[in-house]
């Protein structure tokens, strides 16, 4: 009842303060979640449907849908990553398992970490002048693509990185121990265990090219309409591969558009379909992160 | 017999350089893109004069009178930047301090995937939000403050403070991140010895845990202002659209968003000077990550 004894804890009320601005703070990072994907779901659920999904905006038969930029995602998301997988693991292979440590590894190192750093407006202007220009791709999916593979390059890299260091020493000597040489060792020991890091290294790769923007604009363009398949094989693979070379407008990139000309419930359609692509992708990294534990 | 280790050295050698390719490739990718940056950077630079560009205010590319001054497009990517940062830090670290310190194992495995979540958004989708929600809000703001005002140009809520919220939202998920890792490093002793010479929780976590944690907390500041400065799509239309004195209820262009905006209908000299803002901006990030790159140096080496 007295104060001034020991067993009375002095108030402190700038421990008060501190603790309740903690609580405070971790409360507004998990409500600015709930409230992100809450009003995009609330505002944009609705316009998701089947005809929103399989058809193409048009005037004429007064559709509005999105599936030309589904589309391109898909088809930017393919080539940026089938170009991008080889690159970035065989990258790591070599960082870790042929490179010894010096001044060409730091250099390596160094660039890897700065192109992670570089931002998306700077990849759309330098793919613009260099893939669109110089290469005369001029606005095209490849030209988005070959872009994106700049910037999704670091992420496979470190990340397979990550996953060849968990190998132990041990499976490498033993193998190389038993009469196999470095690549065999690499093609049947090193690659099939640091598979899972490789495949969240994709993972997040692919969750970039479907969020990116600002170096798709000016890269691969914004047309929204897809290719004319008839019922020939043959010419619509051609028509297929003629596409690379068209402009061809993601999901995110219609957003921007349609955000711009005030076409908020598309947007929030668009923004919608994106935030459940984003969920599914995060889903998919936990259960491969959960494959990495040892058991 | 003999043929076949001939093979076999020969697919050796051919793998070990198709792997030195690969890794050659990150090195090739940045010199290339400093050498466009550059090559595309400077004719304007000649062309109109490098004091002329960057030290005076007025942008005015499609008048008769052509003029280019960027210092107002220069000054807002660094005010915003460093306005979004002193707001999304503090809550940045202390949400990291929740996750690595306070909160029990359950908690903190609901809060640290939304975090996580944060950073896959979109930034298209940030934007979205930010001029359907964030902007009427400012503009009633703007309403209620300016309502006197004679010389004020309403903006109809895209200003600089919008874009500052949004920025300060993006960037949260790096600072938690790499702080709750720098956090969850530090020494269980000096904890320990904190508690033990009677500190209390709160104590302990701000004037022992986060001092040790110094440098992981320098980084996630460097790291937020990257993602910050070279942020384009989400605030594009949410800052508005005019170069102006970067003040909060201006309209305003950052470095990012003139690029972003203008380039779609530039041409001749106008354009040149977009890819030189261009160029600034990639100046700022290379200094950016030069400094990252000595900071995670020095952090390494106080490690071992």
């Amino acid at each position: 009842m007295s104060s001034g004894t020991l067993l009375v804890k002095r108030k402190r009320p700038m421990d008060m303060l501190l603790r309740v601005s903690i609580y405070a703070a971790a409360c507004f990072s998990v409500a600015l979640l709930l409230g992100i994907i809450g009003y995009v779901f609330y505002k944009g659920f609705h316009i998701v449907n089947w005809s929103f999904l399989t058809t193409v905006t048009s005037a004429r038969k007064q559709t509005v849908g999105i599936l030309g930029n589904l589309f391109n995602t898909l088809y930017i998301v393919i080539i940026t990553l089938l170009i991008a997988t080889p690159l970035g693991v065989g990258a790591a292979i070599y960082l870790n398992e042929y490179a010894k440590p010096g001044r060409l590894v730091s250099l390596i190192e160094f660039t890897t970490e700065t192109l992670s750093g570089i931002p998306s407006v700077i990849f759309g202007l330098f793919g613009m002048v260099f893939f669109g220009n110089t290469l005369g791709l001029s606005y095209s999916i490849l030209t988005g693509s070959l872009t994106l593979t700049l910037m999704v390059l670091p992420l496979i890299t470190r990340n397979t990185q990550e996953a060849l260091r968990t190998v132990p020493d041990s499976y490498r000597s033993g193998a190389l121990g038993m009469g196999a040489t470095k690549w065999y060792m690499i093609r049947t020991i090193l690659l099939p265990s640091s598979m899972p890091g490789i495949v969240t290294g994709i993972i997040l790769a692919l969750g970039r090219i479907v969020g990116e923007s600002a170096a798709l604009l000016f890269t691969a363009g914004s047309g929204y309409l897809l290719p004319r398949f008839g019922d020939d094989f043959m010419k619509n693979m051609g028509k297929l591969a003629h596409k690379a070379l068209e402009s061809g407008g993601t999901l995110t990139i219609e957003l921007y558009l349609r955000m711009q000309n005030g076409e908020y419930e598309t947007a929030f359609g668009i923004g919608c379909v994106l935030v459940i692509i984003v969920l599914i992708l995060n889903l998919l990294t936990k259960i491969v992160a959960n494959k990495l534990k040892p058991h | 017999m003999k043929s076949m280790t001939k093979n076999k050295a020969v697919v050796e050698a051919v793998a070990q350089i198709i792997f030195t390719i690969c890794a050659f490739f990150a090195v090739l990718a940045v010199i290339s893109i400093t050498l466009y940056m550059i090559i595309s950077g400077t004719p304007a630079i000649f062309k109109v004069g490098l004091k002329e560009i960057l030290f005076s205010t007025t942008w005015a590319p499609t008048a008769a009178n052509p003029q280019f001054g960027i210092l107002y497009v220069i000054l807002t990517s660094i005010i915003g930047t460093t306005l979004a940062i002193l707001i999304g830090v503090p809550v940045g670290v202390l949400t990291a301090v929740f996750l690595a310190e306070v909160a029990s194992k359950e908690l903190a495995a609901v809060v640290k995937p939304a975090v996580e979540l944060l950073a896959g958004i979109p930034s298209v989708v940030y934007g979205l939000l930010g001029i359907y929600l964030l902007n009427p809000l400012m503009y009633k703001i703007e309403l209620a403050l300016f309502k006197d005002s004679a010389t004020h140009q309403f903006t109809g809520g895209a200003n600089l403070l919008s874009a500052v919220l949004v920025l300060a939202i993006m960037i949260l998920p790096t600072v938690i991140n790499i702080s709750e890792t720098s956090i969850r490093a530090v020494q269980p002793s000096i904890k320990s010895a904190s508690l033990a010479l009677g500190a209390t929780q709160i104590q302990t976590i701000f004037k022992a845990i986060l001092p040790a944690a110094k440098s992981g907390i320098v980084t996630a500041i460097v790291l937020g202002v990257g993602r910050a400065i070279g942020e384009a799509m989400a605030i594009t239309l949410v800052s508005g659209g005019v170069v102006n004195v970067p003040l909060p209820f201006n309209s305003v262009r950052f470095l990012t968003t003139a690029i972003v905006s203008e380039m779609g209908y530039s041409s001749g000299t106008h354009r040149q000077v977009l890819f030189t803002i261009g160029l600034v901006l990639f100046v700022f990030i290379m200094l950016i990550n030069i400094l990252l790159n000595k900071l995670l140096k020095k952090g390494g080496s106080g490690n071992e």
